[in-house]
């Protein structure tokens, strides 16, 4: 499971709240004197940028930089292309080998992670801010779970036989797209490099990924396992870079078969019209969210506030399902609002590396400024700030939880993703009304419902625009369950069985023979 | 899996460098010829078992146990007709102890219920890392117990066993169910469960594969098992018991049970508390099974059983191909396959080159011991079945077949029987119509498309067949027309545990492997909910 959330890890014996639970010690960070792998990994080497160039990447906990990183451009991407291409052509130890030997690949990498699971976790907080235990046990865990998941599939990725008519015998395969591209975002670098790996690599594609120069380091760190692991060279090439750069030579490159991006809307209609005007490539894309959680009267309320929050700040609000929009019913609105408030006030702000910590600090200035913008687009709008809204002293990047109660659908903080520690609580009076306002946006990523009856539980998430709707409960990711977006949320589905039918072209070879054949 | 008739020979050109074992320890064995060295291969040494370890016992909730009737049989090296060790015999006692310890296992609250789908699939691939690790010596004890060469055992049983558990540990959370738009305000969706405790009766020609056959599927749908080996073959299958719970399935999941078909096979057959039985064997006592299912408790049933698979040669076929893959395709595991290409058809043109080639090859086939990496073909797996391949042999004799080659035993130790060739065999003769299961090649003349269709179809049994051509129209009509589970174009043996396996007619109930194999371990439940209105 892909469980973002302290219960899931509480369930797994772990941690609760950051804290220990159980007497089995604490996963700890692991000290790292050196990073190891900046470079940009290209048919399993380490090359420096032809351009010659480098840049930062910094600690948000700390501000402190943590080593310069080679950049990525276009005619670094057009080496690691050719590579790709070499590695994916017909004849190809990759084309050559048998599914079942792809899955025993993908299979080692899930064990070398396992293996280097404190090393990366370290890295990953580091990089990122989001709290060691969470990326301890959310991002890996789920970054193995899913390469696990895609291992079994290589050899179950089934074409078919159709019955047609007249004298003729037709049957599909399914093949490898060819090269594919891939841009991912800075929240969850890890697992996003295996969600878009994993099924690619299980197909038997061959894969160009720009990790977001906020965070390349654990991309890169696996760079080396995927070497290690035995892939051959060119099969995964890593190029940390910017997005008007790198990832727009891969947008629009001509020898790139496919395309996926996770990352705003904004750049998504980007990366889409780059495609068309390039070569047709195709295109996923996992896009941003303004997700409605829904609470009704009569749902366990203590869980639903719970659920709701974990689901608005988990990550630090940096997640495209963030649950960022939270209608409750009018009957349990002020109750719901007084609990909300009170946890939010607990939540334990501090270093990422400590234990204790679930809360750290945003990811850049950029993301900060941007968060404090519409925090203060909300007061003025004249939404109720509850708590937070504002920095946390001293402290860099770290911002408050923030909760806005009397939240109307038209001001700013109810339309926009603010990719932040922020929840706005609106209040609804009938099932019909809240329905055609939770689906009022543009968004459609995930939704929630909250409610005992079951009759509700279908019928809302029946009517909810939406690629994923939990219904008491949220962020319940699995690698097993498709994931993506209605409307401008995304195209195409990853994980789950879903996912293998973006990385396949569908061929369908037809036999004529001299007579019908029998049934 | 490919069974694709990998010989010793082949292996060695392959230079592999292997190691061959030396079992001490509980099973108390020595076997000189395992310490052999020759100029090509390193035989190493290792010590496996200690002497209190429990690999001859009856395996009930991850724990040895003897038998409750304190019988115990022998098991005995077919290539020199000794004893191996004694094992103890499971009877119907302890085929209600194992069924107990089945059905705990799979009771609503347990570990094994409870348990995440996913971790069920890595507990299968553990199994396959523990049997990759243990690989030479499984195969050496594979083949002391069935006589099969060595090599085989090592390079087509292991390797099929290995393949087959990870295959099945990738499908563990991918048993899908669906969701149905049903008419009216209703919701419909489906689970594909478990069917609950799973007897499984397994022969012994390929005693380690059939295992993983049995459990894999079983296993990966989140089913118990209870398993019977043959009482020829109980070595490796007892072998992967204590694997088992070194990979950490809870106790009960698995539970093994050595003993006799009328014994220990018919308390399983039979018994109420016992939800699906899979059987590997002879169609004779197919029958038996699916009768005494149906007095007891009409529990599920899959049957893989004989087969007399007709091989179809015409005259535009890559005629070397041909040769060899008929050769291997019958004569390989000593002609005992359910597989074995036993009928084959050659057009006319071709056909008297056709068996000269055939005899030429047959007469090269190498036979000795199984531990002598040169050794194609080892004995029959006991002295029951030499008398009944010798006693076949002398039928297509006496009934007029041309004896082109072989025909006899060889050795006066052992259960040898020389690689043997029949022409001019007709349709109506016992050796064209029966099961073998000996290293006997019948070849058949043919004129017609038409003909040989009709002719390779008038069989009770359909699990396998296979035909050779060049020509796609050939290829495909007669692949279409064939009655059995299993086609071959241009190959033979080519099994892999990603297809389906398993026969028309007489040769079985059901498909092992491939993803069709789930659905002989799941039982559907459609959930049905009213709905407070239509929904979109």
């Amino acid at each position: 499971a892909l469980h973002c959330d302290h219960a899931t890890m509480a369930q797994n014996g772990t941690i609760e709240n950051g804290l220990a639970r159980n007497t089995s010690p604490l996963p700890q960070p692991v000290k790292i004197p050196e990073i190891k792998h900046t470079k940009i990994f290209i048919n399993n080497e380490w090359h420096t940028s032809i351009k010659g160039k480098k840049f930062p990447t910094i600690n948000p906990a700390t501000g402190v930089k943590i080593c310069d990183v080679e950049e990525a451009d276009k005619a670094d991407v057009d080496e690691a292309v050719r590579a790709a291409r070499a590695a994916g052509q017909r004849g190809s130890e990759w084309r050559q080998m048998d599914a079942s030997s792809r899955g025993r690949l993908l299979h080692r990498l899930a064990d070398l992670l396992e293996r280097e699971r404190a090393v990366l976790a370290t890295l990953e907080s580091m990089d990122t801010g989001k709290p060691f235990l969470h990326a301890f046990f959310v991002d890996l865990d789920g970054s193995i779970k899913t390469l696990r998941y895609y291992a079994g599939w290589t050899d179950k990725i089934h074409g078919k036989t159709m019955p047609v008519d007249e004298n003729f015998v037709c049957f599909t395969k399914h093949e490898p797209v060819g090269v594919c591209g891939a841009i991912i975002p800075w929240n969850f670098p890890l697992l996003m490099f295996m969600w878009k790996i994993a099924p690619a690599l299980a197909c038997g594609n061959t894969v160009v990924i720009k990790p977001a120069e906020q965070t390349p380091l654990t991309a890169l760190h696996t760079g080396a396992l995927i070497k290690e692991a035995g892939f051959p060279p060119g099969v995964v090439n890593i190029v940390p870079g910017f997005g008007p750069t790198a990832g727009a030579a891969i947008g629009s490159h001509m020898n790139i078969d496919k395309v996926a991006f996770t990352g705003s809307t904004e750049v998504g209609q980007l990366i889409k019209a780059a495609a068309a005007k390039s070569n047709l490539k195709r295109v996923t894309l996992e896009l941003g969210g303004k997700n409605p959680c829904i609470v009704f009267a009569d749902s366990d309320l203590q869980s639903a506030v719970e659920e709701t929050q974990k689901g608005a700040f988990f990550n630090q609000g940096q997640a495209c399902t963030a649950a960022s929009r939270v209608y409750v019913e009018e009957a349990v609105y002020d109750e719901f609002l007084r609990l909300s408030v009170e946890r939010a006030k607990n939540i334990a702000i501090g270093d990422p590396l400590e234990p204790r910590t679930s809360h750290g600090p945003q990811i850049n200035q950029h993301q900060f400024d941007k968060i404090l913008e519409l925090v203060a687009s909300g007061k003025k709008e004249g939404a109720t700030l509850e708590c937070g809204g504002c920095a946390v002293e001293d402290r860099g990047l770290f911002i408050h939880p923030t909760i806005f109660s009397d939240v109307k659908d038209h001001m700013r903080i109810a339309k926009e993703e603010i990719f932040g520690p922020v929840q706005c609580i609106m209040k609804f009076k009938t099932q019909e009304e809240v329905i055609d306002r939770a689906n009022g946006t543009q968004y459609g990523l995930t939704a929630a419902v909250f409610t005992r009856d079951i009759h509700r539980a279908m019928s809302v998430s029946a009517a909810l625009e939406a690629g994923t709707v939990w219904v008491n409960c949220y962020n319940a990711l699995h690698a097993q369950a498709p994931f993506g977006g209605y409307k401008m949320s995304g195209n195409g589905r990853e994980l789950g069985e879903y996912a293998l039918a973006e990385y396949t072209e569908v061929k369908a070879i037809t036999l004529k023979l001299s007579e019908r054949l029998t049934l | 899996m490919g069974v694709r008739g990998v010989s010793a020979l082949e292996a060695v050109q392959q230079g592999v460098i292997y190691g061959c074992v030396s079992l001490l320890g509980s099973v108390a064995l020595t076997y000189e010829s395992l310490s052999h060295t020759s100029g090509v291969f390193h035989f190493k040494t290792h010590h496996f078992f200690t002497s209190n370890s429990g690999q001859s016992r009856i395996f009930i909730n991850n724990e040895w146990h003897d038998s409750v009737s304190g019988k115990v049989f022998s098991t005995y090296n077919p290539a020199t007709g000794e004893k191996i060790c004694d094992v103890q015999e499971a009877d119907k006692a302890d085929v209600d102890k194992a069924v107990q310890a089945a059905r705990s296992a799979f009771s609503l609250d347990s570990v094994w219920r409870k348990m995440d789908a996913s971790e069920r699939g890595k507990l299968l691939f553990k199994l396959a890392d523990l049997v990759e690790r243990d690989r030479a010596y499984l195969a050496t004890l594979e083949s002391l117990d069935t006589g099969k060469p060595f090599l085989s055992s090592f390079f087509v049983d292991l390797q099929g066993t290995i393949k087959t558990f990870r295959y099945f540990a990738g499908w563990a959370d991918k048993i899908h169910g669906s969701t149905i738009p049903t008419d009216g305000e209703y919701f419909t969706l489906t689970r594909h469960e478990p069917i609950g405790v799973c007897g499984q009766i397994v022969p012994w020609n390929f005693p380690l594969v059939m295992t993983a056959w049995k459990l894999g599927p079983a296993l990966s749908c989140g089913n118990t098992v209870v398993l019977k080996p043959a009482e020829q073959t109980p070595l490796t299958c007892l072998y992967i018991g204590a694997l088992i719970r070194e990979a950490g399935f809870p106790p009960g999941v698995v539970n093994i049970l050595p003993g006799y078909g009328p014994t220990a096979g018919a308390a399983i057959a039979s018994h109420m508390g016992i939800d699906k039985v899979a059987f590997t064997g002879s169609t004779e006592v197919g029958k038996l099974i699916q009768e005494a299912a149906g007095k007891s408790n009409l529990k599920r049933v899959t049957l893989e059983l004989g087969g007399k698979s007709p091989n179809i040669i015409f005259a535009d076929a890559d005629f070397e191909l041909a040769v060899e893959q008929a050769h291997q395709g019958v004569f390989f595991n000593n002609g005992q396959c359910c597989t074995a290409g036993s009928r084959i058809f050659v057009e006319e043109p071709i056909y008297d080159e056709f068996v000269r080639r055939s005899v030429e090859r047959a007469r090269r086939r190498t036979v000795g011991n199984p531990f002598d990496p040169t050794a194609e073909q080892g004995p029959q797996v006991s002295v029951e079945q030499q008398r009944r391949v010798l006693e076949l042999i002398q039928s297509g004799i006496t009934e007029g077949a041309k004896l082109e080659c072989g025909g006899k035993a060889p050795l006066s130790k052992g259960f040898f029987v020389e690689p043997t060739v029949f022409s001019d065999v007709q349709d109506h003769m016992r050796i064209a119509k029966e099961e073998i299961f000996g290293p006997v090649q019948q070849i058949m003349k043919f004129k017609t498309i038409e003909e040989v269709i009709e002719r390779a179809n008038n069989t009770e049994y359909g699990l396998a067949a296979a035909v050779f051509t060049t020509d796609l129209n050939k290829a495909m009509t007669v692949s279409a027309a064939l009655q059995a589970g299993t086609v071959w174009i241009n190959c033979y043996n080519a099994l892999s545990c990603q297809c389906p396996f398993g026969g028309f007619k007489m040769s079985g109930n059901g498909r092992e492997l491939g993803e069709i194999g789930l659905k002989e371990y799941t039982e559907v439940k459609t959930i049905t909910m009213k709905m407070s209105g239509k929904k979109s």
